[in-house]
């Protein structure tokens, strides 16, 4: 368009040619003066944004001392102290955060401000601290993010309330209360590690901030609003500092260390006759009075002029000691959790970090302060396998959860998250399960210990493909079952229809014919809607040789077990180290890990796994190869339940109609996934 | 000119459509809306330029100090106890744990009953569960907890079980305390038309056992949530949850129900005054009433026809059945009888009771059972039930079993669960953790004393992703003197010893005579021991401390095994550790006419029980053996000398709900009498035989229900009798005649 109007202007003398030179040179600069004031404009309209943004982007990259200063007037509304009766449902606004088909909430940081007194001082003495930093940045970073103001649900003020004693108490309530969307501290959330001063140390941040929620370190039961704030730990800056790898549980070269330097004197004098009395397994480390003040006094404790390396030290011992302080929350527990040390808490009435979530009594040992003189006893009593879990538990919950401000501020919002969004909250053992626990254990779908009744019975899947005859003499047999509810045939020939209707076998038990669209072995496993029954009978077209009574037992067999594979001829899987791979063997051996599903009984649920939920390559092969499906099946249930196949003899020459089979192996293998079938 | 004309006319109009589209809100919005598309720029936190720079938040030194030492201990607690008292109460302020130092640690008094005091039908059930429990003591000298005997469950003023002047009574009592170590249940609090949790006498430092807690009242770690029950509650037993099995899939007829009363004014009427809303006729069906009260026509609205008609349209208890989802809405108070209701039928709660702590939330993970709704966003409640998927809503099901059968199908369960959860605060470092309360059997049944370890008990290996030991103890159990090398307890040492899985023997020397020296026993490759088993029956199930095994294989002197019938039934075990593996199986059957359980050896086609004369099973159940049950019964025990094998299977039975499991054997056992036993066996007596037929209704009784479980099937080894040489089977002896 600008491009057409150019050209035209430029045309312009020519195609006026009658007009007089003056009042063409008149015509063609106003047109060229509003033309190029045209395209000007334009030019400065049409980029405005990515002008602008750029600006931005460019300033992103500025110090923190650029943020814009904000007057404070003294007279500037204060907020009301925290309601210690507000929850959820009372202090915080769900409509905000909607119905959400992800099920993940918004937050909104504000962009930095300086905020100064009207005199001009500031109202914190650090200003945006590092870690305030961090974790802001890593909010921005999460999925949970939004810059949106209007779409989000919770907003995190950029103020850095983390540590009182740097703030202003009075001005940082007035600036909260400054924030354009504070509206009486509705869904903002604030986070204080270091609530309270001297003298009398309160548990909570000090600063009225209305219904504000807050993610505080050192609750007592007394302040913690439960479920409304969040407990968090109290950030230790040398994890960043110190590396520390984790540590094989075990015994270590003390039982009980304590390494905190500022312990009530009463509490020093009860841990040093523990000392006494059972002498090496203690140490008692304090500050190192002889070291020149400096950089590495926060990194040295010492035990009568031994000088141990700090938080090296805490890996040498099994238990360490986390008392309180004036404060309840102690950087300290931060350390002890990254040692993969069991911390003893001593701290009465103190609400531990994300326990809301966290089960601290699988990674900790609390004991009550009065208890103290009780505590090499009480240690003593546990057995050492748990303390080894205890131990593994506690690098875990450092890692997952107190590792870097990132961690400390994700878990905070996912609690939040799981609060508004209960339906989709995280279960026990995502939160407290250890990778190594989560890899190997099982959880199985159908966990309740259930013995089906015998009615309706059981719904019989024939796959066919072409082999009328020998179906029929298979569906005659398998009517005359009495649990039978119901025959179902999948017809998996494309190119034929089945028989008509007239030719089948009469059967008392309703009979229905499925035809697929492709001639997948998969089929067999599909959780087609006409099986009512929650036990599935597999059964190939060539099975013949299975009496009824077999059958009725098998399903027999298999409402005491409904949930694993119940089958008649067995198969054991091995690993063949020669070849590298899993071979199995149909010979007679002493195990079984699988039946096949050519005769098989099992829940109807593992239909539902097997075509929705199994990993699509496997079942790609299976379609492929047109093979293996009953393997791949026997993989996938051994997989979820943790729990071996049974296998029903099938008729001998001796009466035994209760004889069932098991094997002893063990299962631990069937979390492999590969396999021969798989190449 | 013309041309001029048209030509300037041309160009103005382009400049003004030119200076509309640069100027004009047009573009801004299409441009915005653009580069919204245009891969979402969000604007993160800056990244400062000196963020390196930034000071740390705390000093490092000021971090270790942890503020230093602070107040001296002893004052600080001073002041806290007399701070925190009343509805500030925690058990660090208000609770004395001296009283519970005591030899017998946890004891629970419950007070005389008051004279010419009516106690109503659910508070007796409430004392009786008390009084029956391992932890009731007559003597309150010794008690850690007290129990009131007059009845507080019902404190609306309005009701006719309402007890008057509580307060004065209750100041009586010398042990009072100021309700220091009490515990108060209550299920009523409050009356019209506010409901609050006021219980009309003052409580003081009293734990309050109570329904409907709101949370803004509820002290965190001092109070316990109880559900709300009905007055026809069974005290003990209970019925078993309605879910027979897990259909798939697992949507029912209905997606959500709800079926009660509107309140048309007053507390709790906003709720229920829009459930109408979702109510569709189709898969929803949210159901109320006007009719409820004596004036309910006096307030009655515009709906109140329409909806008292389609009301009567369905049938509770059909709804029940066939919704996958109930509401749970609020009543007058926050927690109603719909919960346990709908957590029996299976039918997966949909709270709305804003601020409800709900039961046992100390230690119950209520979002893995149910779906906590909020009463503001009711109409949300259809889309977020729609959206929980076909795993989910299977778990979600069974886990509402799962709660229902192991905390609340009796008062009894209610009562102890409550006991539980105060014992586990008061010896916190021996206590259970959320996940022994959460998973099967269910915390009730784990003893924390026992340990607090999981992997020592034997419900948890798969959850843990371990397996169990691969080494087993024996115990056995010797009544007959030493009198000769061929008696059957040497052979059986023999055999036993031989088992490689074998790590040690322990024989429970019942006998009249001493035990021999330790010289009379043959040389074995295992170690042995012999302890005194006082000549008490149930002396065979006492956790003996040398047991460190986490199998036990329970021996009667006169067994015949082979040692791969051993090795072949522990692998089995190994299989399924939390219950009875063992060989001779019996039965019990419900007699119709006589109306007991009677007790059979005869060959059927089903059994319920394996004897313990020749068994595997979990050291764990030792344990709960002389620990759970109550003296009574081992008394029983030990009277009759008999009994202890179906005692130990009611136990197992009721702690996993299944059958134990029978393994393959190569002889029948005990069925002919050996052939140097002459005299007749104590165990083949009628009388003998009577007594066990007794003994399995006054279990029965006990434990409130029928806790056996029949099963049809035996386990056999893969190849076991196959037609395969023997020499490639792995338990060949099992099939030589």
């Amino acid at each position: 368009m600008m491009c057409a109007s150019v050209k035209y202007s430029s045309r312009g003398p020519a195609l006026i040619p009658r007009m007089k030179t003056k009042h063409r040179i008149y015509y063609i600069t106003l047109f060229s003066v509003v033309l190029l004031g045209l395209i000007a404009t334009g030019m400065f309209q049409f980029w405005p944004h990515s002008i602008e943004s750029s600006t931005e982007w460019t300033l992103d990259r500025r110090s923190v001392h650029d943020a814009p200063l904000v007057k404070l007037p003294v007279s500037s509304p204060i907020p009301e102290r925290g309601d210690l009766s507000c929850r959820m449902h009372t202090c915080f606004d769900v409509y905000r955060c909607g119905y959400n088909p992800k099920n993940r909430i918004k937050v909104y940081i504000y962009p930095l401000q300086r905020f100064v007194d009207e005199v001009g001082v500031p109202i914190s003495s650090t200003g945006l601290s590092r870690e305030y930093n961090d974790l802001l940045s890593a909010i921005s970073d999460s999925d949970f993010y939004t810059d949106d103001v209007t779409r989000a649900c919770l907003f995190v003020p950029s103020i850095d309330v983390l540590n009182q004693n740097s703030l202003r108490i009075r001005e940082t309530a007035q600036a909260l209360a400054m924030l354009p969307r504070w509206d009486k501290g509705m869904n903002h959330l604030l986070f204080n590690m270091l609530p309270g001063g001297p003298p009398d140390y309160n548990t909570a941040l000090d600063v009225p901030r209305d219904r504000a929620l807050l993610a505080g370190g050192g609750f007592s039961t007394w302040t913690y609003r439960q479920g409304y704030d969040v407990s968090i730990p109290v950030y230790s800056p040398l994890s960043a500092e110190v590396d520390l790898p984790e540590k094989q549980p075990g015994p270590r070269r003390f039982f009980i260390l304590s390494s905190q330097t500022a312990i009530h004197r009463e509490y020093r004098i009860q841990l040093e006759r523990l000392k006494e009395e059972n002498g090496e397994a203690l140490l008692l480390l304090d500050k190192c009075s002889n070291l020149s003040q400096g950089v590495a006094s926060a990194r040295k404790r010492c035990y009568k002029g031994q000088v141990y390396d700090y938080p090296q030290i805490l890996q040498e011992s099994s238990f360490c000691v986390v008392l309180r302080g004036a404060r309840l929350g102690q950087a300290t527990l931060s350390d002890v959790l990254q040692a993969g040390c069991v911390p003893v808490i001593m701290a009465d009435s103190y609400i531990l970090p994300f326990s809301e979530v966290l089960d601290w009594k699988r990674a900790s040992v609390v004991i009550p302060e009065e208890k103290l003189p009780e505590m090499y006893t009480i240690l003593k009593s546990i057995p050492h396998r748990q303390v080894e879990e205890m131990q593994r538990q506690a690098r875990w919950f450092w890692d997952a959860y107190f590792r870097s401000m990132k961690a400390i501020g994700l878990t905070t919002l996912q609690i939040i998250n799981d609060r508004i969004y209960p339906y989709a909250a995280r279960t026990y053992e995502q939160w407290n399960n250890p990778p190594v626990v989560k890899w190997s254990s099982v959880n199985s779908p159908l966990f309740l210990p259930l013995i089906p009744p015998r009615s309706p019975g059981f719904t019989a899947v024939v796959l066919t493909y072409d082999r009328v005859e020998s179906l029929f003499r298979v569906i005659t047999e398998i009517s005359k079952v009495p649990s039978l509810a119901k025959l179902l045939v999948v017809w998996n020939n494309q190119n034929k229809s089945p028989p008509e209707e007239s030719l089948w076998p009469k059967v008392a038990v309703p009979l229905k014919v499925v035809r697929t669209k492709e001639n997948k072995l998969s089929n067999r496993f599909f959780p087609f809607d006409e099986i009512e029954t929650e036990a599935v009978l597999a059964i190939d077209d060539d099975i013949i040789m299975l009496t009824s009574d077999e059958l009725q037992f098998g399903y027999e067999v298999w409402r005491e077990f409904p949930d694993r594979l119940v089958g008649y001829p067995g198969r054991l899987h091995l690993w063949d180290h020669e070849m590298g791979k899993w071979k199995y063997e149909s010979e007679w051996t002493n195990e079984v890990s699988m039946v096949l599903t050519g005769a098989a009984f099992y829940h109807k649920y593992f239909n539902h796994l097997y075509t929705y939920k199994m990993p699509g390559d496997i079942k790609n092969w299976v379609d492929a190869h047109m093979n293996c499906e009953d393997i791949a099946m026997n993989f996938l249930v051994a997989n979820i339940t943790g729990k071996a196949p049974i296998k029903v003899t099938p008729r001998k020459k001796f009466k035994c109609p209760e004889c069932t089979a098991i094997d002893g192996l063990s299962l631990d293998q069937t979390h492999m996934v590969e396999r021969r079938c798989d190449e | 000119m013309q041309a001029r004309k048209k030509y300037v006319l041309l160009g103005l109009c382009t400049c003004c459509w030119l200076l509309l589209f640069y100027w004009g809100g047009l573009q801004e919005r299409l441009l915005s809306f653009l580069t919204r598309r245009q891969g979402e720029v969000v604007r993160p936190w800056p990244d400062w330029l000196d963020r390196a720079l930034l000071p740390g938040y705390a000093e490092n030194a000021e971090l270790q100090d942890g503020g230093g030492g602070g107040e001296p201990p002893r004052q600080r607690r001073q002041a806290w106890a007399s701070i925190y008292k009343d509805s500030r109460c925690r058990m660090d302020t208000c609770f004395d744990f001296g009283r519970c130092r005591a030899r017998d640690g946890f004891r629970v008094y419950v007070y005389p009953p008051e004279k010419n005091e009516r106690v109503s039908e659910s508070y007796r059930k409430i004392l009786a569960s008390v009084a029956e429990s391992r932890y009731y003591t007559s003597d309150p000298r010794e008690a850690c907890l007290f129990v009131l005997g007059i009845d507080t469950l019902d404190r609306d003023q309005l009701s006719t079980q309402f007890v008057q002047n509580v307060d004065e009574k209750i100041r009586g009592y010398p042990l009072w305390n100021d309700g220091r170590n009490h515990v108060i249940f209550n299920l009523y609090s409050g009356t019209w038309p506010n409901y609050t949790e006021d219980l009309g006498f003052n409580v003081g430092q009293a734990i309050l056992a109570k329904a409907s807690l709101n949370t803004e009242h509820f002290r965190p770690g001092f109070d316990v949530s109880i559900p709300l029950f009905s007055k026809d509650h069974p005290q003990k037993g209970g019925e078993r949850g309605w879910l027979l099995r897990n259909t798939v899939p697992p949507r029912r007829k209905y997606l959500l129900m709800f079926k009660g009363k509107r309140y048309l004014t007053g507390i709790g009427s906003d709720t229920r005054n829009a459930l109408h809303h979702i109510h569709n006729g189709k898969d929803i069906v949210s159901l109320t009433t006007c009719k409820h009260g004596k004036d309910w026509e006096k307030h009655k609205d515009a709906r109140c026809d329409h909806d008292n008609q389609e009301y009567e349209r369905f049938d509770y208890q059909e709804l029940l059945h066939n919704s996958t989802f109930c509401l749970v809405p609020r009543g007058r108070r926050l927690g109603s009888f719909r919960f346990l209701e709908s957590l029996q039928a299976a039918c997966i709660p949909v709270l709305l009771s804003n601020g409800w702590e709900l039961p046992f939330s100390d230690v119950i993970q209520w979002n893995q059972a149910v779906i906590e709704g909020d009463e503001r966003l009711l109409l949300q409640v259809p889309s977020t039930v729609r959206a929980v998927g076909v795993d989910r809503v299977l778990a979600l099901r069974q886990r509402t079993q799962m709660l229902w059968e192991a905390y609340f199908s009796s008062v009894d369960k209610i009562v102890l669960t409550t006991l539980e959860i105060i014992k586990d605060r008061v010896y916190a470092h021996i206590s259970r953790n959320k996940f022994m309360w959460n998973s099967l059997p269910g915390g009730l049944v784990v003893l924390p004393e026992y340990s607090t370890h999981l992997a020592h008990y034997p419900f948890y290996y798969l959850s843990l992703g371990i397996s169990p030991g691969q080494e087993f103890t024996a115990v056995i159990h010797a009544t007959s003197p030493l009198v000769s090398q061929s008696q059957p307890i040497m052979k059986l040492l023999q055999v036993v010893s031989k088992s490689k899985y074998c790590s040690q023997i322990i024989i429970l020397w019942n006998s009249e005579k001493p035990p021999p020296h330790r010289s009379k026993w043959p040389p074995m490759p295992v170690p042995l021991v012999v302890t005194d088993g006082r000549r008490k029956t149930s002396s065979r199930f006492l956790p003996h401390v040398s047991i460190d095994t986490e199998a036990v294989l329970s021996l009667d002197e006169d067994t015949v095994l082979l040692t791969s019938e051993v090795n072949f039934a522990f692998h089995v075990w190994q299989s399924f550790p939390e219950r009875i593996v063992g060989y001779p199986p019996r039965s019990h059957f419900w007699d119709p006419v006589k109306k007991i359980w009677g007790y059979t050896s005869k060959w059927t086609n089903e059994f319920s029980i394996v004897l313990t004369g020749a068994a595997f099973y979990h050291r764990y159940y030792h344990y709960l053996f002389s620990h759970y049950l109550p003296p009574s019964l081992r008394a029983l025990v030990d009277r009759t000398s008999n009994c202890e094998d179906i005692l130990m299977n009611f136990l197992v039975s009721s702690v996993t709900h299944l059958p134990p499991i029978k393994v393959a054997q190569r002889k029948q056992y005990k069925e002919m009498p050996g052939p140097q036993s002459t005299n007749m066996a104590p165990w083949a007596t009628p009388e003998h035989f009577n007594q066990r037929q007794d003994c399995v209704n006054t279990f029965a009784s006990w434990f409130g229900y029928m806790p056996l479980v029949h099963s049809q099937l035996r386990l056999d080894p893969v190849l076991f009798k196959d037609h395969v040489s023997v020499l490639r089977k792995k338990y060949k002896d099992l099939e030589r005649a």
